[in-house]
């Protein structure tokens, strides 16, 4: 059997999720092994129009890459979202909360009017076509990443957590960032990061997505029990994970 | 690409191996240079008005996530910022962590752009892929050196891609002493690492194209060290410097009439950020070993070579690595003291600098008595740069013109690469042309 071909791309986005596959490091060249890579233009100059499986990085701001996205989904037979941006819209999303025309005034001033800079509120990449897998996270967890492409070549389905962080944080003996009167979005936010942020002293801010089934009352328990409201709660959600009203 | 008699048609749709999009046009007819544009099609994603609204605790999580190479820069550049607007004073050990996290991120990140961005093309392969088998210990010195880099970050700022122990006022978790003893130790052993990729590259040196342009550098200065993180903004042309809160009148953006691009200028058209401007500003204090690595490839200021960016980017990876090991003595000598950053909100402006690994990056945002952010304006190094790499092609095409298009093609792709260009940082403030 030969090696999958793997082809990798970017929409709007900051690169750092294809950067976490450089950090594999070592590992990279034992990956490299198990598949054929033939298209990435942050690391590579080869260029290829057959791949079987695509992995995609970024969310979709423009008319152009809907089309493109298209294209790219047409020709793979396993699509991958990686990261935040592209399995959720991500960061790139807090632009749906405001007006367009005047989010384009306040960066580009006079010149907003011209055609190039025209934005479209940003989408997931499931808005727009079918995912396979979403490798989640603002980054992603190169080790999580890993772990699913080996998954895909053995034929298995990949196993993603689908319990908020806060049983990651039990798990390290992490203490509760609610303790430090912090709004922290651990018990909403799916697991499958270690709790990293937590276990360095800073709230989770909910780079992973809801959970599955996240318990909201208990959530609405932790939230009495330290004297802060659901609205609180929402001005973080917003960040990452908000379900922000698209403009008509 | 197409050759048709005496008429030269190059058109590189989204140059590879850097990060973000770009495009390069050339239009030649019989050997006289029509068009020669350097044009960035990225699509724009608006920070300075996602964050509108968005509380001071926030900021730094949200323009971290402007470029996931320099994550550390840019939540540099916004705490100092914040810390500018509401008066918020640090500790010496918050400062000198802050600037060993910085080199963490310089470690990678020129590591990232020597080893897998530029390597290739000094041994003529289209990735580093190839390399892995054609040279084995180069790309096995490379991927320790990146690894090395990324651990020192983990350490420091809690992840290897953008951080999450900084915050206004100080840290949110610290390293101990015994983590810290460790990595100098590691940093020791990177050293000789260095060494090798280095002789690496100087044994390839020839192959760096023999092209200069005088140009205008512009980066950080304190007139005692080779800064990265503290100063007021100096130039090549002119000992004045300008403080960083009166960038703009640094920076200057334009509208040039070729181009609708916004560049940017200062004592001249444009100017060029990064290692080579730092280096052209700040090569007297260098340490010992990055000095001699800048001797043996006979890297001297005031170099005009954009091409030798890389070879800066080398000689700052010793520096930092010297630089670090004398912080680390200094922290462990007077104690990890364990600190909680206690920070109350108040209405103000304020500016932040910091040397990114591509050039000088500027933060300004204002905040009400809450806290909540009004207002943001953020200007990124490769946005400097853009306008010199267009200078930089005006006046190299015509000296290549005549050479064989692939060849033309490859140079002119290698200049964009060795500005390192960070494109995805850049476009947020850029007004675009599409062909």
């Amino acid at each position: 059997m030969s090696n999958p071909r793997v082809a990798i791309f970017d929409f709007a986005c900051c690169e750092g999720c294809q950067l976490q596959v450089v950090n594999l490091e070592e590992d990279i060249l034992s990956l490299i092994a198990l598949v054929d890579p033939v298209e990435w233009r942050e690391a590579m100059s080869d260029h290829s129009d057959s791949y079987d499986i695509a992995i995609i990085e970024g969310s979709i701001t423009r008319p152009e890459d809907v089309d493109r996205l298209k294209t790219i989904r047409e020709r793979a037979k396993i699509l991958i979202a990686l990261g935040a941006c592209a399995t959720m819209g991500g960061i790139n999303k807090l632009k749906n909360n405001f007006d367009l025309k005047e989010v384009r005034q306040a960066v580009y001033g006079a010149a907003a009017g011209m055609a190039h800079l025209n934005t479209e509120p940003t989408r997931a990449l499931d808005e727009i076509v079918k995912v396979d897998f979403k490798v989640h996270g603002c980054p992603i967890d190169n080790r999580e990443l890993g772990a699913i492409i080996r998954c895909l070549i053995m034929g298995k389905t990949p196993v993603i957590p689908t319990y908020p962080v806060c049983v990651e944080c039990k798990k390290n003996e992490v203490v509760c960032r609610y303790e430090f009167n912090e709004i922290c979005l651990g018990p909403v936010t799916r697991a499958g990061c270690g709790a990293r942020c937590p276990s360095r002293g800073f709230w989770c801010f909910g780079c992973r997505g809801y959970a599955e089934e996240p318990n909201v009352a208990a959530a609405s328990d932790v939230m009495d029990h330290y004297g802060k409201t659901v609205e609180d709660l929402k001005s973080r959600l917003t960040l990452f994970v908000g379900q922000q009203e698209f403009p008509p | 690409m197409t050759e048709k008699s005496n008429t030269l048609n190059i058109e590189v749709h989204h140059v590879t191996r850097i990060e973000g999009h770009g495009n390069i046009v050339v239009r030649a007819k019989d050997g006289v240079v029509e068009k020669v544009e350097w044009q960035v099609p990225e699509a724009p994603r608006f920070f300075e008005a996602m964050v509108r609204g968005r509380s001071w605790e926030d900021i730094q999580t949200i323009v971290s996530r402007i470029c996931g190479i320099c994550s550390v820069s840019h939540s540099l550049a916004a705490i100092k910022a914040i810390e500018n607007a509401m008066g918020i004073q640090v500790s010496q050990q918050t400062d000198r962590l802050r600037i060993l996290s910085h080199y963490a991120e310089y470690m990678e990140s020129h590591i990232l752009h020597a080893g897998y961005l530029v390597a290739p093309d000094l041994l003529g392969q289209k990735s580093v892929v190839p390399l892995a088998a054609s040279h084995p210990d180069l790309v096995k010195t490379v991927i320790g050196l990146h690894r090395l880099g990324n651990e020192w970050m983990e350490l420091l700022a809690g992840r290897m891609t953008h951080p999450v122990t900084f915050k206004p006022g100080g840290f949110s978790s610290l390293p101990s002493e015994a983590q810290l003893r460790d990595l100098q130790q590691r940093l020791v052993a990177g050293l000789p690492e260095l060494e090798k990729l280095a002789q690496a590259v100087l044994s390839l040196a020839d192959r760096l194209p023999a092209f200069t342009r005088d140009t205008e550098y512009i980066g950080l200065v304190d007139g005692q060290s080779y800064t990265f993180y503290h100063g007021a903004i100096g130039s090549t042309d002119g000992k004045e410097t300008v403080p960083v809160r009166q960038f703009e009148s640094v920076v200057n953006e334009y509208v040039s009439p070729q181009s609708t691009a916004k560049w940017a200028k200062w004592h001249r058209d444009s100017y060029a950020v990064g290692a080579l401007a730092r280096f052209n500003l700040n090569a007297a204090y260098l340490r010992p070993q990055a000095a001699k690595a800048a001797k043996a490839f006979g890297l001297k200021p005031k170099n005009c070579n954009p091409y030798f960016n890389t070879v800066a980017q080398l000689v700052e990876s010793f520096q930092i690595v010297e630089h670090a090991l004398e912080i680390i003595d200094a922290v462990l000598a007077a104690g990890v003291k364990s600190e909680t950053p206690k920070v109350a909100p108040k209405a103000g402006e304020g500016t932040g600098a910091v040397e990114a690994p591509r050039g000088t990056l500027f933060h300004r945002y204002a905040f009400d008595e809450k806290g909540i952010c009004l207002k943001a304006n953020l200007c990124i190094p490769t946005n400097q740069n853009h306008a010199n790499i267009q200078k930089d092609f005006e006046a190299f095409v015509p000296q290549i013109i005549s050479r064989d298009p692939q060849e033309v093609r490859l140079l002119l792709e290698m200049l964009v690469r060795a500005y390192d260009p960070c494109v995805s940082c850049s476009t947020h403030f850029l007004d675009v042309k599409f062909v």
